[in-house]
This record gives structure tokens, C-alpha cells and sequence, in this order.
């Protein structure tokens, strides 16, 4: 918000007073920019970071561990949400369905346990458990991961694929239409999306949408 | 004997009809109970989208939300403050519950109740919000809350947390 007030009272400035000045404009043109960094996260085709997080059995998860996979499902997700609730048992059928076929699902809490306690640490280990999780889960720890990929709301997914030692992001968003009833799906977006990856297509759509829960910062 | 006989079915119609009455007065507290609470309609996408199209001199303020939302929550009562301060001028709050149908009984009335909610809400369950978001608007991440403040003349889209000092802001300068 600072910046864009900051963005707001440069324009009037350059209205008011410079409107000649050319370095002013440019200087308006990188504040913009920079904007447009800070609001962050990936769009399809870019390359996504690497973490090195800590999984709910106390050891530290990285995609380079997975030397063989072909890519990552990568979800952000968490115990509080009911729509991440909701989603958990088809996490783990996807995860089952597509760990063996080189694209293994790794979830990721990108809660601040402060805001949300139910999603703390200790509590993902018991939610991990009670609902036998076949995946990774792991805790984003002071919360520096998921701006990077600009994880807006749980659960959202962001499929990578690798190439050589880049993981490029192909698709964004939904893990399919129906949070409450699996079904009654008609569109198995995420599937569908890493379907068209293992024929060696781009997914189509490569972003969708769904209601979430915020994820929360201090 | 009979005198017996006759105390003894004097008794029972006391009985019936203080029973009567004790059922006739549980009803109508139960049907006045009822009464302040509001019907909340379940509407998919396609009869909810009118909300979003209204066009007349009022300012509308629609905030979606959801009882399981912890920033919903907190905001919620400055939305209900500036729906108090407004009243009777043209301005309309529509509170859009996110809510899963099935959390409405246990979940949202019984919200509504414990607030005293008398601003209109609906709950929208429309599943494949790929389909809708961007009708509701296209900068919209499908996080909640949100908030959409229009009137014929103008329309914008939050999705941010308000305080009441923002949202009357907001609102004042539209009416």
C-alpha cells in the first residue's frame, strides 16, 4: 500500500511539475517495475526457486533430492482451511496416482502458526497422521517461500516441470471444479494439466481460479 | 367414591390444559425465534450474478465472506457498523457467504444470530469458481475476503481487510 501511495504521489509530482523531465519518467518506470516484482509469484513459464523445508518427520525436503522425478506437484495447503479439508483425500489419490509416473506431490503450509495455531508444526505432524499423508508436508518457515511462487490461497497448486536442473512452471491454480464433491468433478484441471506434461504438451488451461483461504501474514 | 372419580378428572383436565398452554407457548417462542432470524437463500452463481448488476441511485457494498474465514470475521463488524450508519440512505450491504451449504445450520445462522445480523446475506455455492471469479472481477485471486463497492457510476474491487474509517471513506464519497 506504501508503495502504491508512494507510486500515486510520484505521478501527481510528474503531473504537476516535471512533465518534461525525462529521468523523472524513467525513474517512475523502474519504481514500477519494482512494483510489479514486489507484488511477486510465478506465471507459467517461469522458473521456480528450490527451498530447502523442513517435512513433518523433522527431515529437510528439496526438489533436487528427487533426482528422478520428471516434475512436482507442489501444493499449498494447510490444516485450518475446509477447503484444504476438503481437498486432502484427492491430494493424496493424485499423489498416489502420479509418484510412481515420475511426479510426486509435495504440500506445503505457508501459514504463520501465530495467526492460525492449527496450523502449527506439531499440528501438521498430527493431521499428517490421522490422515496418512503419502506425501511430503512441509512447514514454510518464516513464511519466505510462498510469496516467491505468490501462492494467493489455499490450497493452490503449481506444477513444475523439470528441465535439465530449471523447474518450469506449467500450470497454476485449481486442483479441479468441485471443492464438495469429488464426485461430481467435471474438470480435473490438475490432472488434466499433468496428463498433457507426460503426452509433451502444454496444459490447456494452464491457470485456473477457486475461492480459498487467505494466506496470512503479520 | 364419586366425589373421588370427579376431583380426579378435575385434575387431569388441569393438567391437560396447563400442558396445552405450556406447548402452545413453547411454539410461539420457538416461531418468534424463527422470526429474527432471516432467510438465507442458497443461490448458484447464474441467480446471484443480479447482485452485481444492479442499476439504480444506490451504492452497493457486496462482501464476500465465510464463517471459517478468520479476516472475514475480524472486518465484519466494521461492515456492519457502516451498514447501521447508512440505513435509510441508498446505500445497500450484501454479506455473500462462501460458507459449504451444509455448514448453513450449523455454521452460518448461527452466526447471524449471535450477531444480530440484520444486513442481507446470501450464501453463493457455486463450485466451479473458475468459471465465475472473473465475472465477480478479474483481479480477484479468489482469496477472501473481498469486497466490491459500486454504484452506476463507478465499481471497484478489494481484496483486502477494511476498518470501518476505510469502508466509510469509501462509501461517503459515493453517496
Amino acid at each position: 500500500m506504501n508503495g502504491y501511495s508512494l507510486l500515486k504521489n510520484s505521478k501527481k509530482l510528474f503531473n504537476q511539475k516535471f512533465r518534461k523531465m525525462k529521468n523523472l519518467s524513467l525513474l517512475i518506470f523502474s519504481l514500477f517495475i519494482g512494483l510489479s516484482l514486489m507484488a511477486g509469484g510465478y506465471e507459467v513459464g517461469d522458473k521456480a526457486t528450490d527451498f530447502k523445508l523442513k517435512d513433518v518427520d523433522g527431515t529437510y525436503v528439496s526438489l533436487s533430492d528427487y533426482e528422478d522425478a520428471n516434475g512436482f506437484i507442489v501444493i499449498f495447503t494447510c490444516n485450518h482451511c475446509p477447503y484444504s479439508v476438503a481437498y486432502e483425500d484427492r491430494i493424496i489419490e493424485i499423489d498416489k496416482k502420479y509418484k510412481n509416473k515420475g511426479y510426486p506431490v509435495i504440500a506445503i503450509n505457508p501459514n504463520d502458526p501465530d495467526l492460525y495455531p492449527s496450523d502449527s508444526y506439531e499440528n501438521m505432524k498430527v493431521r499428517a497422521k490421522e490422515k496418512g499423508f503419502t506425501f511430503p508436508y512441509l512447514f514454510d518457515d518464516g513464511q519466505e517461500i510462498y510469496p516467491q511462487y505468490g501462492a494467493k490461497r489455499t490450497p493452490h497448486v503449481f506444477l513444475l516441470d523439470k528441465s535439465g536442473s530449471d523447474y518450469i512452471v506449467k500450470y497454476i491454480g485449481a486442483i479441479d471444479d468441485n471443492y464438495a464433491d469429488a464426485d461430481a468433478v467435471e474438470k480435473p484441471y490438475l490432472e488434466d494439466a499433468i496428463d498433457a506434461l507426460m503426452a509433451g504438451n502444454d496444459p490447456d488451461p494452464d491457470f485456473t481460479k477457486a475461492i480459498g483461504c487467505t494466506i496470512k501474514t503479520k | 367414591m364419586k366425589k373421588k372419580t370427579y376431583s380426579f378428572s378435575i385434575g387431569l383436565k388441569a393438567l391437560l390444559i396447563t400442558g396445552m398452554l405450556l406447548f402452545t407457548f413453547a411454539f410461539i417462542s420457538c416461531e418468534n425465534q424463527r422470526e429474527t432470524v432471516q432467510q438465507i437463500p442458497v443461490l448458484n452463481f447464474e441467480e446471484f450474478e443480479p447482485y452485481l448488476k444492479k442499476n439504480n441511485d444506490t451504492t452497493y457494498v457486496i462482501n464476500f465472506w465465510a464463517t471459517w474465514c478468520k479476516p472475514c470475521i475480524e472486518e465484519m463488524p466494521a461492515f456492519l457498523k457502516l451498514d447501521s450508519l447508512y440505513s435509510g440512505q441508498k446505500f445497500k450491504l450484501v454479506l455473500v457467504s462462501l460458507d459449504f451449504p451444509d455448514k448453513l445450520e450449523s455454521q452460518v445462522i448461527p452466526y447471524i444470530r449471535e450477531n444480530d445480523i440484520e444486513s442481507e446475506v446470501v450464501l453463493l455455492h457455486a463450485t466451479d469458481a473458475n468459471s465465475w471469479i472473473n465475472k465477480v472481477d478479474s483481479n480477484w485471486s479468489g482469496a477472501i475476503p473481498v469486497t466490491l463497492v459500486y454504484n452506476k457510476n463507478s465499481r471497484e474491487f478489494y481484496e483486502r481487510i477494511f476498518t470501518f474509517e476505510e469502508l466509510q471513506e469509501i462509501v461517503q464519497s459515493k453517496i
